[in-house]
């Protein structure tokens, strides 16, 4: 019955081809996806060796330098800028109306950008899948009223909840008032400059979709023949779920969170835009942006900075995901 | 070959299986029962094959399944070697797990594409802890080997082999526990003419080298004839008529069977040309709702008064020849 001794040569000498191998090929071949990945992590190093490429102190005001530019900057400037233009090429790229370099602030707002994207994504990530885990798994009752509960947040008044959440925190962090929990609160609010609010705001609400898709892809594995066979032998459902569930789910969700980071950077750049987010002096390059636009027409160098690392790492994330989603999932490409 | 005094090893009795149909979105009303098996009885001896044919939806696979426990039945008995596993939770009904085991049908769906074939082979000794971490991979090749793959194929994932590899690794999967029993759930019905006689003859000398008894699935009615010793026809979730397969091919009763068998291609010009098929009208009633008395009532052509009230008993008319039919 046993199959012959193959001869030597005819003795397979591929390596085997794991799904995960095959994906990792697929994204090496993708150029637009490695050139984002390596924009990344450029920006990654920038704002972890911060303080080495800049001057080191975002908050530092140099008042007689408010609302410079650098000579190099001035084809950038509107016409007639001259008569009112003051230079200072102690500042790459200029200063801003409180005389605080714009590069190190443009450089630290990347922190604040990567750390949303970071830890918002993986929040989502973990609490969505094993929420979505469950509730697929287990079924019946318990599915149906865990969705009920994911559709009742979904309709949510999301942003009002978060305008009233730092309202509070923050009227509480003025005033001293509030016991004990408040004020806890805001002191692990103000060790993390002003980001545990943007955090929470933010956690509080991305799970949920990531919940239904986690759900979704349960249901679908959750009936395939692989997993009635590990049932067959005898393993118990914490092993099938991770052994079997989970790693045939995993990658689109991936997938989607990585599509889902420029969200994130958005929604922090927004909040952080009306004021909402992290506190000043901390950069965000939507306190940045807020700043600098109402003197767009006078100095546009100031909106500039902010601006385009903005755009330049949410398009970065967007190639990303895009890159990963063909390559982990390429039948969820179009 | 199914003598009456072989040894019982699967005894099934008055065996169902029924889905519940539910409304509601929240609270769960139940409005009905899909009756996928309802009320079967049969057993199954040492070392045989014992064939279920059917058409699509009358219970077969879920008869094995309700067998093995993977669904819970709602109600009957089933023992294994006289000990009733019905009802067995936790690790009662993990031991039992080691003695009966399955081959599936479709062998694309049934290994999880992110683990090799050595730690899907190797996955029922590691979930009952059989041999050491080292033993295990030897015991794996070893494996491979008798279902008739390279052993060198161990680190490989299953999408790098064809169906009939993967109904091997499938094969060689459920042999890992040294398993008694082995419901083979339609294994050949998803591979190509070409590598269905290979699995059919991997099982065949299986089943003579580790004395392996076989509850086969399947809707192939020549398949079945040449694999199993005794066979049992079973329709709109029902037993119609049980016997072995000589007596069945050259002497069925039940009307049902007469039809099902007067549809298999004889392979002689001669006698093809005067095979006469017998034609059924209509289609299966829904199983949510048989029709009342006999379930074959409404297509059969031998239909007569006691059918529509009464439900045939299933009995015993010639020596190890059971029919479900009033004709008898």
């Amino acid at each position: 019955m046993a199959v012959a001794e193959l001869p030597a040569h005819t003795q397979l000498v591929r390596k085997p081809r794991s799904l995960m191998s095959d994906s990792i090929n697929r994204l090496r071949k993708n150029k637009l996806a490695l050139g984002s990945i390596a924009v990344l992590i450029l920006i990654v190093l920038a704002a972890i060796f911060a303080p080495y490429i800049t001057t080191g102190d975002f908050a530092k005001q140099d008042l007689m330098a408010n609302n410079t530019i650098p000579h190099w900057m001035l084809p950038l400037m509107p016409k007639g800028a001259e008569q009112y233009l003051r230079f200072n090429d102690d500042y790459i790229l200029g200063a801003d109306d409180l005389g605080r370099d714009l590069w190190t602030r443009t450089v630290y707002g990347a922190r604040i950008s990567l750390a949303v994207a970071i830890v918002a994504s993986t929040v989502s990530l973990l609490v969505g899948t094993i929420y979505g885990l469950i509730s697929g798994y287990v079924g019946g009752t318990a599915d149906a009223v865990m969705m009920r509960i994911v559709d009742f947040l979904y309709g949510f008044p999301f942003l009002i909840v978060v305008i009233l959440l730092q309202t509070y925190f923050k009227a509480v962090a003025r005033r001293g008032v509030g016991g004990g929990f408040g004020q806890a609160m805001v002191a692990i609010n103000e060790s993390m400059g002003g980001m545990f609010f943007l955090f929470l705001a933010i956690g509080l609400v991305n799970w949920i979709g990531m919940a239904r898709i986690a759900r979704g892809q349960v249901l679908s594995i959750r009936r395939k023949e692989f997993v009635e066979a590990a049932k067959a032998v005898g393993a118990p459902d914490i092993r099938i779920i991770f052994r079997h569930i989970l790693p045939n789910i995993i990658g689109p969700l991936i997938v989607v969170e990585t599509l889902a980071i420029p969200g994130y950077i958005f929604l922090e750049a927004f909040l952080s835009f009306i004021g909402l987010g992290v506190d000043a002096p901390t950069p965000s390059w939507g306190i940045m942006i807020s700043e600098a636009a109402p003197g767009i027409r006078t100095y546009p160098n100031q909106l500039l900075p902010p601006a385009l690392a903005l755009t330049i790492t949410t398009l970065a994330f967007n190639f990303m995901g895009d890159g990963l989603r063909d390559a982990f999932d390429p039948r969820l490409k179009e | 070959m199914s003598s009456d005094n072989q040894e019982v090893l699967v005894k099934v009795k008055d065996l169902k299986m029924y889905f519940p149909i539910t409304q509601g979105i929240v609270i769960q009303r139940h409005v009905g029962d899909i009756k996928a098996v309802d009320g079967i009885t049969f057993n199954i001896h040492r070392g045989e094959t014992l064939g279920l044919v059917g058409e699509s939806g009358c219970g077969k696979s879920t008869t094995g399944r309700a067998i093995l426990q993977l669904y819970t039945p709602t109600g009957g008995e089933v023992y294994f070697e006289g000990e009733e596993i019905t009802g067995l939770k936790g690790e009662h009904l993990r031991k039992m797990r080691r003695r009966m085991q399955m081959i599936f049908q479709d062998p694309y769906a049934s290994l999880n594409p992110r683990m090799t074939v050595g730690n899907i082979i190797a996955e029922p000794l590691e979930v009952h802890n059989i041999l050491k971490r080292s033993e295990r991979r030897d015991r794996v090749k070893e494996l491979l080997e008798v279902v008739g793959l390279n052993p060198y194929f161990i680190n490989r994932y299953p999408h790098e082999f064809s169906g009939g590899q993967r109904q091997r690794i499938g094969v060689a999967r459920a042999l890992a526990l040294n398993p008694d029993f082995i419901v083979a759930d339609e294994p050949i019905s998803a591979l190509d003419v070409s590598i269905q006689a290979q699995v059919i003859n991997l099982l065949e000398d299986l089943q003579e080298q580790f004395g392996l008894t076989y509850l086969f699935i399947a809707h192939d009615l020549s398949v079945v004839r040449h694999i199993s010793d005794r066979i049992a026809v079973m329709y709109l979730g029902k037993l119609v008529e049980l016997a072995d397969r000589h007596t069945l091919y050259d002497n069925p009763m039940h009307p049902y069977t007469q039809a099902l068998l007067s549809a298999v291609p004889i392979p002689d010009p001669v006698i093809e040309e005067k095979r006469q098929r017998i034609i059924l009208e209509g289609d299966v009633p829904s199983p949510q709702n048989p029709p009342k008395g006999c379930n074959f009532c409404t297509r059969c052509p031998k239909v007569f008064e006691p059918c529509y009230e009464q439900e045939p008993e299933f009995k015993e008319v010639e020596p190890g020849h059971w029919v479900a039919c009033h004709l008898y």
